[in-house]
């Protein structure tokens, strides 16, 4: 039993003690051979980005497995992954690039050769750079590769570019961001192997699909208490010890009742938080003055704090003083207070108290205060102390690595809500003020995080782009005062997608759910382009779907389209790629090369860094090219820097060839491992010729493990910090300062009041002195602010199922026979009071529109709300499917009733259904309500749309699959 | 019919953690992925991408919801053969296709036959067995009898797909007739089931049930938050030294 790895490895789960087959003489080969090759990539099925051994028997791919080496996935797969087969044979797949030559939105294409298809878009693209390149809008969806896609935009010159997170979880990234300098999932995660408790935010089974999986398992296996806040109970909900059926987007007000009664009993931990926090810095009040509610700074802008011991103003981020973190004090004339007792003020208030936001929030007062005594004790009465010697930023000897093991994890149900920044930031002071975040048995950061609170690099792109001129940085960063936004001399936004705009400071992922409308209208400016790559966002990556596909195909007087010409990059026929003029077909993901890059989005462990590699495993049978490859390639063609070399001809071959010797800067590169000349650097180093062969001898990835004592405490711990200004990550060893208070938020406020050299128009001001509140805030999401609650009773909430999460599982042939028709969850008693049956069709209503569906009854689920499984509905023709797929036939899209538009203002004025924050796309806001539809009316979805035609070139989908019949033939004829 | 052998060397299995399976499908996927190129290759998908797409599964999962006395709760439950000690579906078969091997246990199916006539199919009260209407032949779990015996396959390798796969380690596998091996012992720990035994079948794996949960109650050692309202209240608690 030795020598076993990897996360099935107890004595349980592996082979028998004598492995030999016994004599039962009934001819069953107990030892075919199996395969050929063994080739170790990275899956793609989701964002996971789990290690994949993909084993070939004479060229094909015999069956897929986890890679127990990786550190993602451990030997583990998840129902995706395991169906990879059919994902790497779908029907739908595009097969060469296509030319429209009917309308819009129809299907019908002519197959075009590469040269023509390239041509085509280097010639319109390059008229665009010449004359004005924000009219190219470059945006991507579960791509993989941003460092690469945001460093082509920013060397065209366009700032309009971003991925779908703005859609997707920005509010949980940039939260985690302004305040920890790190966030949940990919840049932290539960230390599970010293956690006693362990609570869940939000999280739809959606995000670290396996590494969570698999958590869950250990944590089950020691009996340590999982507490699920969630309005459905499924997955890990349906596990946990116990579930708390919240009402959604009222996850803010528990979490700010727990901190009530924390404080209240004193049960929070000071001493971490004058160590790794602004908890004890000054903050000036003196309201009406243009600094009020900033922090109080010394000529050279250091931070102060009021030492206790020498009644001082002292330098607040030095080591050694004795900070006060209550009082308040008078400063060169000026009133101030530590943050902290503005902290202990907010919210010991009664309005925090669990009796105050029980109702509303749909948890009992007696359980919010039973989860705050769990919380306490095991954050206090269950410390623990790893015999480890660190020392810290300071130089300070710790004889032992002490944590309090209290582990949290959020996701997409705290983030898909206007108040969903402000929510997080919530859950990450509840974290700190327990003294949890990166000790043991708490939320441990993933190199290269954590980084400065927020990190430095601003938004590039404020003068909107100049011709044949690249942008002076990256399209994406973050702002932290109003001068970093990307606004024009007259207020108006300079990005498509008002990103980083008075709509959407904080929009540090962009907006794409607000590109196609804002093109289509003109607001604040036309468009000539819009490229996409791997992104259904005329479909299930949009809001008020069944409107956006209008938007596309409308034309103005001249009967042009209003948006004038699409690119699409997918590798399958999607709903969107029906509405390209130009499709560039990209391959699939076992045929192609890719890096998982710590410059991008890292797949690290706490325990230290990592990055991985895709290489094709097998050669495309279509005329399709990897789309990082076309775009280098259209690069090159528009002489674009960086892409070209001193002759003026291609810099790169292709991905791969870019993979390898791209540099960032100096030394650094997409990918960290074995760099330099012999292959013996990590982080910096001369590119390495070699280096993508390292990678695949080591089984498709890289990983560092760091020392045992820069493995905690990241955000001081000396050894930690230096490694990780070594390697680039960080600018500098500095200490990392958890940003209790929100310092940039204070900045908008302020000038809102009209403060500063930039300041809104007046019609900004009331939400920016609403929501911009510098410690985290409850408010109601804005759709139930602005509807009849007592007609749209319901919440309406939608999660992706595990087995298709982020999959694009419908043209899937096994993972669609586990689900082709999503039916909408209604409680019981909800439905009975309704008047609904089991099975029974209903509208499904909102201020915006309806849509209709099939309902199936449970207990699981809060009684206020109702939710279905989301792009299960497909529309009729798209992904190769039959025209009576249950998938268009009787599934249908909850999107079509979630409007992008705020219902109007008081001055009739339509905000983006956004967070007003980040710019985050509120689809979980939803409100419904629901009414049985009439017998006539009863077995089909609405609203429904022409059927897509399949496109030249591509077979219609087999009736009958017997995949693997081929290596059963083999393997007989060879007996 | 066929006849069962009087006893079997040992006596294979799969135990299954419902405590801990979150429903995923992964072992559903792995399963059908190893299956339809294994042994009993191929597992035919009809109409895959039309209406009524219907394939050969092994192993599915089913989730549903249970009235417990601590109200209702949500249930994932996988379901594949569960290699019976005395399965049905093997003394019903006319032809000595389906039969159970005396060294490990494992019920299998003889292709060559196999008449297609589905009496096991009546038989087996799991639901269990899988015709594939494209062969004409009765297909079903084989405990992965191609891996877990596999000199091609590392050590490791040897175990069945759905149990390398799952992501929370929700299945096990082992000798359940020797009451010292580890799954044994899992199965007398955690107080391991027989699905329906009053059937009589006595099947061989085993479900471990849901662990008790605190539903509500606070665990004993975990007192109530006290306000604070000693000398000094508040202010006096966070005015005691500090050194950062």
């Amino acid at each position: 039993m030795t020598g076993r790895t990897g996360a099935n490895s107890s004595a349980t789960q592996g082979p028998l003690v004598d492995s030999s087959a016994p004599p039962e003489r009934d001819g069953v080969d107990t030892s075919p051979h199996v395969s050929d090759e063994v080739h170790q990539t990275t899956c793609y099925m989701c964002a996971c980005r789990c290690g994949i051994d993909v084993h070939l028997k004479n060229g094909q791919v015999r069956y897929i497995q986890g890679n127990r080496q990786h550190p993602v996935n451990r030997g583990v797969i998840c129902g995706k992954g395991a169906a990879g087969i059919m994902q790497h044979l779908s029907p739908a797949r595009l097969r060469k690039p296509l030319l429209r030559v009917g309308e819009r939105g129809t299907g019908d294409f002519r197959e075009i050769e590469w040269d023509e298809a390239l041509a085509i878009a280097a010639e319109r693209l390059a008229r665009i750079r010449a004359t004005d390149p924000k009219r190219l809008a470059f945006f991507t969806g579960r791509d993989q590769s941003q460092s690469l896609t945001g460093w082509w935009a920013q060397q065209f010159g366009t700032p309009n570019y971003a991925a779908h997170g703005g859609f997707c979880s920005v509010n949980m990234a940039a939260a985690g961001m302004y305040t920890i300098g790190g966030s949940f999932w990919e840049f932290g995660e539960p230390d599970w192997e010293h956690t006693r408790y362990f609570m869940l935010f939000g999280v739809a089974e959606d995000h670290d699909s396996n590494p969570i999986k698999i958590g869950l398992g250990k944590l089950k296996a020691r009996g340590v208490k999982v507490v699920s806040v969630n309005p459905c109970r499924t997955g890990y909900s349906a596990i946990a010890d116990e579930w708390i059926g919240i009402r959604p987007g009222t996850d803010g007000l528990l979490v700010l009742a727990i901190i009530h009664e924390l404080l209240k009993a004193r049960r929070v931990d000071l001493d971490y938080l004058v160590r790794y926090t602004n908890a004890h810095v000054l903050v000036i009040r003196d309201p009406g003055a243009a600094d009020d509610g900033l922090c109080l700074r010394d000529a050279d802008g250091r931070l102060l704090a009021r030492d206790r011991s020498c009644s001082r103003t002292v330098d607040a981020l030095a080591s050694g003083i004795h900070p006060a973190l209550s009082g308040s004090y008078t400063v060169d004339g000026r009133a101030c207070v530590p943050i902290f007792a503005l902290i202990a003020e907010r919210y010991l208030d009664p309005q925090y108290a669990p009796e105050a936001v029980a109702e509303r929030s749909g948890v009992p007062a007696a359980m919010i205060k039973r989860i705050a005594a769990e919380l306490a004790h095991a954050a206090f009465e269950q410390a623990i102390e790893l015999p480890v010697p660190w020392t810290d930023w300071a130089g300070r000897r710790h004889e032992t690595t002490r944590g309090r093991p209290v582990a949290m994890h959020a996701m997409r149900g705290i983030s898909a809500h206007t108040n969903g920044f402000q929510t997080c930031r919530a859950i990450h002071l509840l974290q700190v003020l327990l003294g949890t975040v990166d000790v043991p048995g708490g939320f441990r950061f993933k190199p290269p995080y954590p980084r400065p609170a927020p990190p430095g690099p601003k938004p590039s792109g404020k003068d909107g782009g100049q011709p044949n001129t690249p942008l002076s940085g990256m399209p994406l960063g973050y702002v932290s005062d109003p001068q970093d936004l990307l606004i024009d001399a007259a207020g108006n936004p300079v990005r498509i997608d008002k990103a980083y705009s008075w709509e959407a400071p904080l929009a540090a992922h962009g907006a794409m759910h607000n590109v196609i409308a804002n093109a289509w209208r003109g607001d604040p400016y036309k468009i000539d382009t819009l490229l996409m790559y791997m992104t259904n966002m005329a479909w299930n990556s949009a809001m008020n779907t069944a409107g956006t596909i209008v938007m596309l195909t409308d034309k103005d007087e001249t009967g042009r389209y209003k948006i004038p010409f699409v690119i699409c990059s997918d590798a399958y026929y999607s709903e969107t790629v029906a509405y390209a003029d130009l499709v560039l077909p990209d391959t699939t993901y076992l045929e192609r090369y890719d890096c998982i890059s710590l410059l991008d989005r890292p797949i690290s462990h706490a325990d230290g860094p990592a990055d991985a590699i895709r290489y094709p495993v097998v050669q495309p049978d279509r005329d399709v090219r990897p789309f990082q490859t076309v775009l280098l390639d259209l690069g090159a063609r528009l002489k674009l820097p960086g892409m070209i070399d001193e002759q003026g001809q291609p810099k790169y071959r292709d991905y791969a060839d870019y993979i390898v010797r791209h540099e960032r800067l100096p030394g650094v590169g997409p990918l960290a491992g074995w760099r330099g000349a012999d292959g013996e650097d990590i982080g910096r180093g001369a590119p390495n010729p070699q280096q993508l062969d390292r990678y695949i001898a080591n089984g498709g990835y890289w990983r560092h493990e760091l020392a045992d004592d820069q493995k905690y405490y990241k955000m001081a711990n000396r050894s930690y910090l230096e490694f990780a200004a070594a390697m680039g990550f960080l600018v500098a060893p500095e200490p990392i300062v958890f940003q209790l208070y929100c310092e940039p938020l204070q900045r908008f406020r302020l000038a809102a009041q009209g403060h500063g050299a930039i300041v809104p128009p007046p019609g900004e001001h009331d939400r920016l002195a609403r929501y911009f509140d510098p410690l985290p805030i409850w408010y109601p999401p804005f759709e139930e602010q602005a509807v009849d609650t007592g007609v749209f009773a319901l919440h309406a909430l939608t999660q992706r199922p595990m087995h298709m999460y982020h999959s694009w599982g419908s043209q899937n042939a096994w993972l669609r026979q586990i689900t082709s028709q999503n039916r909408l969850f209604v409680h019981r008693a909800t439905a009975a009071r309704v008047g609904l049956a089991d099975d029974d069709w209903v509208w499904i209503e909102s201020h915006h529109a309806r849509v209709k569906g099939q309902i199936r009854l449970v207990d699981g689920v809060n009684p206020d709300t109702v939710w279905t499984w989301n792009a299960i509905g497909k529309r009729r023709g798209a992904w190769m499917l039959g025209p009576e797929a249950p998938e268009a036939e009787r599934g249908f899209l909850l999107n079509h009733a979630i409007s992008e538009l705020l219902p109007p203002d008081a001055d009739g004025r339509r905000y983006s259904n956004s967070d007003p924050i980040t710019g985050q796309a509120a689809w979980f806001d939803l409100r419904v309500r629901l009414e049985k539809c009439r017998p006539e009316e009863a077995g089909f979805a609405e609203p429904q749309f022409a059927m897509l035609m399949p496109p030249a070139g591509l077979p219609q989908a087999p009736k009958q699959l017997a995949y693997g019949a081929q290596f059963r033939r083999a393997r007989e004829a060879g007996r | 019919m066929t006849s069962l052998p009087a006893t079997t060397d040992k006596t294979l299995g799969l135990v299954i953690d419902l405590d801990t399976c979150v429903g995923c499908q992964a072992c559903v996927t792995s399963c059908k992925e190893w299956n339809t190129g294994g042994h009993m290759a191929p597992l035919t998908d009809l109409d895959p991408y039309g209406s009524e797409a219907d394939g050969v599964w092994f192993n599915r999962v089913h989730t549903y919801e249970q009235s417990t006395e601590n109200g209702s709760r949500t249930v994932h439950f996988p379901r594949s053969c569960l290699h019976c000690d005395a399965p049905a579906c093997v003394t019903v078969c006319p032809t000595g296709a389906s039969y159970k091997r005396a060294s490990d246990g494992i019920v299998l199916v003889n292709e060559d036959l196999c008449i297609g006539c589905k009496l096991c199919s009546w038989a087996c009260p799991y639901g269990a067995r899988e015709f594939d209407v494209a062969v004409g032949v009765m297909k079903k779990c084989t405990l992965c009898i191609d891996r877990i015996y596999n000199e091609n396959l590392a050590v490791e390798d040897r175990v069945p797909a759905c149990v390398a796969a799952c992501p929370t380690g929700a299945r096990h596998f082992g000798d359940l007739g020797d009451p010292d091996s580890p799954v044994s012992r899992l199965v007398d720990e955690r107080g391991g089931v027989d699905l329906m035994p009053e059937m009589g079948y006595r099947p061989t794996n085993k479900y471990l049930p849901p662990r008790h949960r605190s539903a509500g109650a606070a665990p004993d050692h975990v007192s109530a938050l006290d306000p604070v309202t000693a000398e000094g209240g508040f202010l006096g608690w966070v005015d005691r030294m500090l050194t950062r």
